[in-house]
Formats: structure tokens, sequence, C-alpha cells
């Protein structure tokens, strides 16, 4: 198996974490990993990305080349549509729907959503609202969303959030796994 | 095997502490930061003993791992590709000195993520005469530290560590080597070797020129470069660090038609290179970063076989190398079905929403609007960022943000504003201040103090709650340092206390104290 997901964002936005939890429960299914990310100044409230590459196979470049990636993981609408040389044909986009506005010239909200649908592949919702109910962040709720399409099993990924959140406690790791599922179920609801 | 999940700059600390490193003596610079910031954090290098430090600057660090170098343990100093400019007289001269056990780290950022150039750390250990390492991957990362511990001890030589940013910042799974116990306290081999008196120094150069074939054969004999048979010899290539993968990651099967010579040691292995040469029609250079191996290759005239590469601009001169470039310079196809659309807009980098600067560059912007033809000198840290307010009118490097405000107050400019952060003000604006000082010059130097040194993820600064007593030890005028507090509620007054010295013939220094809200974040949550 062979998975190239691109994670974006907005900085400070804990999108590029989500990263590490995918990449734990790759390490312990025995699949090789490449995962890449940007620090210093683009980082301060810019757009942000993470490259995450998974494989039964060896992995070479650290990022991935474009029209490669299956999977684009967004915490915010217009941050999804910036990554789509990215983007293979039949890959998935799956992306917060409330905008996270920092700009001046922050574009319509139509616009970007008639954009989207274009695209065969899309999951689009307010994972804000459905974390907020549930009192835990957006984007492992995103990450629920992004399991159906990532060929790792819900099992291994609630396995990785007890391994990586254990020692702030259970009360932590089951508020996280909630969240996953609420996203999981809302991208297989359909 | 269980693997260990770490940035390449990890792999690099975690390599430094199994290799039986005991000294890490750095300063901080995007994407060099996370090696410092690992072994500090290490509790395992805590265990072991090992000093961790951050300095004053790139100098005093490698400076500080000379004198490691000098009681016979392992020392390491990290920094970005720039820093290398700081730290350029200790640097030369420990290649004289024939420094063993010293690994110099330098991490540098093609495409300039985070940088205000693109140069290339390879000529440095050309001009230096020393080995370089360019690892390919995190493995060899990790691998390559206690194996250029060896080099560097049985050369006798420090060595050249040459990393670029994607690999500083990409994770992968690493297996360790076991631990290796610490060098114990010895005198240096030859006594004289570390005083460069001018008749000491002329022997030494002769000796690092002779030791010259030694380095080449340990880059021919080594086995980290290695050359590999392609069937089709129409086109011959040479790929050094990282830029391997990006040529792999276009044959899906893992196996290139054409031979290679993978290069991940320097001097260049010139036994393995000419058989390129000889067996193939055309040479295609591939490296992320400057021509540095295509220069010595092609040669000044260039005549012979056509050498490809970024000087003729098959690759793009500038900005970092990607499997996309490679795949056009070989006459691949590359994928991709969809664009941008035109909808989305940038969204660039900006000051944190609260940030002490933005208030101090309020109340400083509005002094110069009252006052034409004057100019604020910017210098490096998150408050570059403040040209994106109008707030700055030059970033040139670490430091100039006071000497360019002295020189070009001598000659007419007025007023002359320089914004340095406490960070840099520690790394090299001390001297500068001096400077003024001495000079009598009429500047406004604002040290922007928040604390930390924010840009690099919040590393301690160097000067931090001595700013005060450090200018008046320079001999800035008591009433002539002020402290202001760079909040909105106190624009006004601000404003009024930053005019009155505009308005003072003479050095001034404002310090707007606030401490930078992603740190005090950091500390609530503690």
């Amino acid at each position: 198996m062979k998975k190239d997901i691109i994670l974006c964002g907005v900085g400070g936005d804990g999108i590029v974490s989500v990263a590490k939890i995918i990449s734990d429960a790759a390490l312990n299914m025995g699949m090789n990993l490449k995962q890449s990310e940007i620090h210093g100044m683009s980082q301060r409230g810019g757009s942000v990305f993470s490259h995450l590459r998974l494989s039964d196979n060896e992995i070479f470049a650290d990022v991935i080349p474009e029209g490669q990636a299956d999977i684009i993981l967004s915490s915010e609408p217009m941050e999804s549509l910036r990554y789509l040389p990215w983007l293979n044909k039949e890959g998935w986009i799956i992306t917060n729907s409330d905008p996270f506005v920092n700009i001046k010239n922050y574009p319509e909200m139509e616009k970007i959503e008639a954009e989207l649908k274009k695209f065969p592949h899309v999951v689009s919702f307010n994972a804000n609202e459905i974390a907020k109910q549930i009192k835990a962040r957006s984007n492992m709720v995103l990450l629920g969303a992004t399991v159906p399409y990532l060929g790792i099993e819900l099992s291994k990924v609630e396995e990785a959030i007890a391994h990586i959140f254990g020692k702030k406690g259970q009360e932590v790791v089951d508020v996280n796994i909630q969240a996953v599922r609420a996203g999981y179920a809302q991208a297989t609801a359909k | 095997m269980e693997k260990l999940l770490l940035l390449g700059d990890e792999a690099i600390a975690q390599g430094f502490i199994d290799a039986g490193g005991s000294a890490i003596n750095s300063y901080p610079g995007t994407p060099s930061t996370q090696i410092t910031d690992y072994v500090r954090n290490s509790k395992e290098a805590k265990e072991l003993g090992i000093k961790a430090n951050w300095c004053a600057n790139e100098k005093t660090a490698l400076e500080a791992s000379i004198g490691v170098a000098y009681a016979g343990k392992r020392a390491m100093t990290c920094m970005k590709h720039v820093g290398l400019n700081v730290c350029g007289d200790p640097f030369m001269n420990s290649a004289i000195i024939g420094t063993k056990g010293l690994l110099i780290v330098v991490a540098d950022d093609p495409s300039m993520f985070s940088s205000q150039d693109e140069q290339d750390s390879r000529y440095y250990g050309h001009w230096a005469m020393i080995p370089m390492l360019e690892p390919s991957n995190q493995q060899e990362a990790y691998d390559m530290v206690h194996f250029g511990y060896e080099l560097s001890e049985t050369l006798g030589t420090p060595v050249l560590y040459r990393i670029p940013t994607r690999l500083a910042h990409s994770r992968s799974g690493i297996v360790r080597k076991p631990v290796r116990k610490q060098n114990e306290i010895s005198e240096p081999a030859d006594a004289k070797s570390f005083v460069l008196l001018p008749a000491n120094a002329k022997r030494l150069y002769r000796t690092l020129i002779d030791k010259q074939p030694n380095f080449m054969k340990a880059s021919e004999e080594s086995g980290y470069n290695k050359y590999f048979e392609g069937e089709n010899k129409k086109l011959g290539i040479i790929t050094t660090g990282i830029a391997y993968n990006y040529l792999m990651e276009n044959f899906a099967d893992g196996k290139c038609p054409y031979p290679v010579v993978k290069v991940t040691q320097y001097p260049l292995p010139y036994t393995m290179i000419n058989k390129l040469y000889d067996e193939c029609d055309e040479i295609l250079v591939l490296e992320d970063g400057q021509p540095f191996v295509e220069e010595q290759v092609k040669g000044f005239l260039g005549k012979g076989k056509k050498v490809m590469g970024r000087l003729d601009e098959t690759i793009r001169r500038d900005g970092e190398l990607n499997a996309e470039k490679v795949a056009k310079a070989l006459g691949m196809k590359a994928a991709g079905e969809y664009t941008v659309p035109e909808v989305v807009v940038n969204r660039p980098p900006a000051l944190c929403q609260g940030c002490p600067h933005v208030d101090s560059y309020t109340a400083l912007n509005a002094v110069m609007a009252n006052h034409k033809g004057g100019k604020v000198f910017g210098d490096i840290g998150c408050y570059t960022l403040g040209f994106n307010m109008g707030a700055i009118q030059t970033t040139v490097c670490m430091g100039a943000s006071i000497t360019m405000a002295k020189g070009a107050s001598e000659v007419g400019i007025f007023p002359a504003v320089a914004v340095i952060g406490d960070g840099t003000f520690g790394h090299s604006g001390m001297t500068g201040l001096l400077d003024c000082v001495n000079e009598k010059a009429n500047v406004v130097v604002m040290i922007l103090d928040n604390d930390i040194t924010a840009m690099t993820g919040g590393q301690p600064s160097s000067a931090n709650n001595k700013l005060r007593q450090i200018c008046e030890g320079l001999g800035v005028a008591p009433e002539h340092i002020r402290d202001i507090n760079p909040l909105p509620k106190f624009h006004e007054e601000n404003v009024k206390i930053i005019e009155e010295e505009v308005n003072y013939n003479g050095v001034s220094v404002i310090i707007p104290h606030r401490t930078c809200l992603v740190e005090l974040k950091k500390h609530l949550k503690k």
C-alpha cells in the first residue's frame, strides 16, 4: 500500500500535528514513512503544510511530487485549494468548511465552495462546530474524517492516540478518540 | 528492530549522543535549530553529562567547540548557512589546526523558506580544504555522525556536515547504534598545533595540503559514495545528498537505467566520477544547492563532454531541487492534473495577534510620519515582518540594523532609527552599539525585548534581563536608555518618548519590553 497525504492549514492551527498520529499508526503497522514540514518564519499565521508519505516499499523523496497525493487534509477551505497541483486525479479532499479569515482579501465563500464542487471526491464539513460540542480540537475531528480513505483501520488510529496522549491521562485520550469517531461518522454518513 | 521516528535534525542529535559526543555549542537558526534543542531536551544526554548550550552567536559557539576538541572530547556546533559567515574565522582556522573530534553541522536553506540567501556551505568546506559529509536520508544522517567523528579523529581534521532544509525538517524511522563511551580528556598530539603563530601556521597549512590525498582516499573507500551501474550510457548522472532521492522518485521500480554516482562524502571521489565520464556520452549533475559539483566536473573552459545541471539551466539555477525538476531534465513528463484556482489568494506570514512588536511599530510609525527623509533600519527576527506594516526599510544580516543606521546617520540621514530584537542584539548588536557610542552617532536604537529568541521556536536570549546594564556598560547615557511598555493603552506616551529621543542628538536606546505571546502561552500551559 502507498498513501501520499498533504496536511495543510494556517500556522498555529495544529493540523500539522495530526501527521504525528497517522505516522505512529503507520510505524506500528511496519510501514515506511517520511513526513516533512516547514519551521521558522513561514509558520507565523501564514499558510502551512506538511507532506506525509506512507508505503510498504522504500520511499525516496521527502516531498510528494505533483499529481501524486492521494489525500489533501485541510483545516481551512481556501487552503485545501492551494495544494491542488499535488492531488492525483482520483484523490480525496477532506476539509474544514469554516474559513479562517486573517487577511483582508479573503475570497467569497461561494467561490471557494464552487471550486470544491468541481472535484469528484470531497468531504467538506464544519469541523469546528462538531469539535465545540464535544470540547475537542477540530484537527482531531478532521483526522477522523480522513480515516476511511487512509487505508489504516480506525482502531489502529485510536491505538496511536492512546499511545501519544497516554501521558496526559485517560480523559484526554477519551476526548480525542471521541473527536476522531465523530469525524469518521461524518465522513461515512452519506 | 525498533525504529525511532526522527527529523533529520533530530537524527543528527541522536547520533551525537550515541557517538560519544561531549558538548554541543550552537546558535539557533532555521533549519538547524532542532538539533541542539533535541540534545538539550534529551533525558539520556543529561544522564550522560553532555553539555548542550545556546551561545551568544555562531562564532562564540564554534570557538567553544574548538576548546572542547582541544580537551580531546567530541564536539559539535550547529548553525544555519548564514551562521557560517559569522564564524568564518574560527571555521577556517579550525581547518589549519587540524582539529580532531569536531563536527560543524550547517543547514542550508535552498528556496529560502526562512532565510535571506541560498548560499551553499560546500564552497566553505572546499575553501577550508576539509572533508564534507552530505547525507541523503535520515538514517544516513544518523550514521554519518558516528562516521564523521571517526573520520575527523583518524584524518586529523574538522568535518563539515551539510544538510538542506528538506532533510533537516523531514521525519523518518531511524535504527540506532550502541552508545559509545565519551573520550577521556587528553593533550593534543601536537602541542604547537593550537598556536597559530606564523611559524606554526605555515607548517600546519603545508600539513593540511599534504593531507588532501588521504581525504580523497577516504572518499573513494568509505563506502558512502557509491557507483550504480546502468545499461543506458547515453547519460551518466551525479547526485549529491538528497538529490539522489529526487532522481529515484522518477523510477517506480526503484531502478534508474543510467549509471549513477551517488555522492555523500567530499572531496569528490575522483575514480568514480572519472569512470562515469569515460563510460557515458553526457553528464547530468543533480544537487540541492548551488552548482558546486557541476563547476568542478565541467571546469572553467567547459571543454570535453557535455555537462548539464544548474549552470546551463537544464535545471533552474535558483530554488530547491525536486522530483519534478529532475523529471523535466530527463525529458520525462511530470504528472499533475490540477492547477491552483484563481480564487486562492496568498496568506503571508504575519506578526501574531497581540504581538508586542505590533505596538512598538505602531508607535514608531506615528513618529516617523512626522519625519520625512527618516529611515528605519531593521534586523533579523519575527520583527522583520514589520516590513509588511511599512515600518522598516532594510534587513540585511544579523546586527546590521545598528551599524547601518550609524553609517547612514553620519552621511546625513535623519532620523536614523535601528530596530533589533533582544536575541539579535546579544548575537551581534552590542559591538555595533559600541561603535555608535565611540563616534557619538545620532541614532535611536530600539531593542524590541520579548524575553526570547522567538522566530526559531523560543530559545533563551543571551542578553535577557541584561539589556540596560549592557547599554550603560557600552557607554550609552543612562538618561537616554528609555524603557517603554508596548501596549495600545500606552501608545501616546510611547510616541512621546520615541519623539524625544529622535530629537536628542546622540545615541539613544529605547527598550520596549513585553514577553512574546507564544512563549507566554507555553509557560501558562506548564
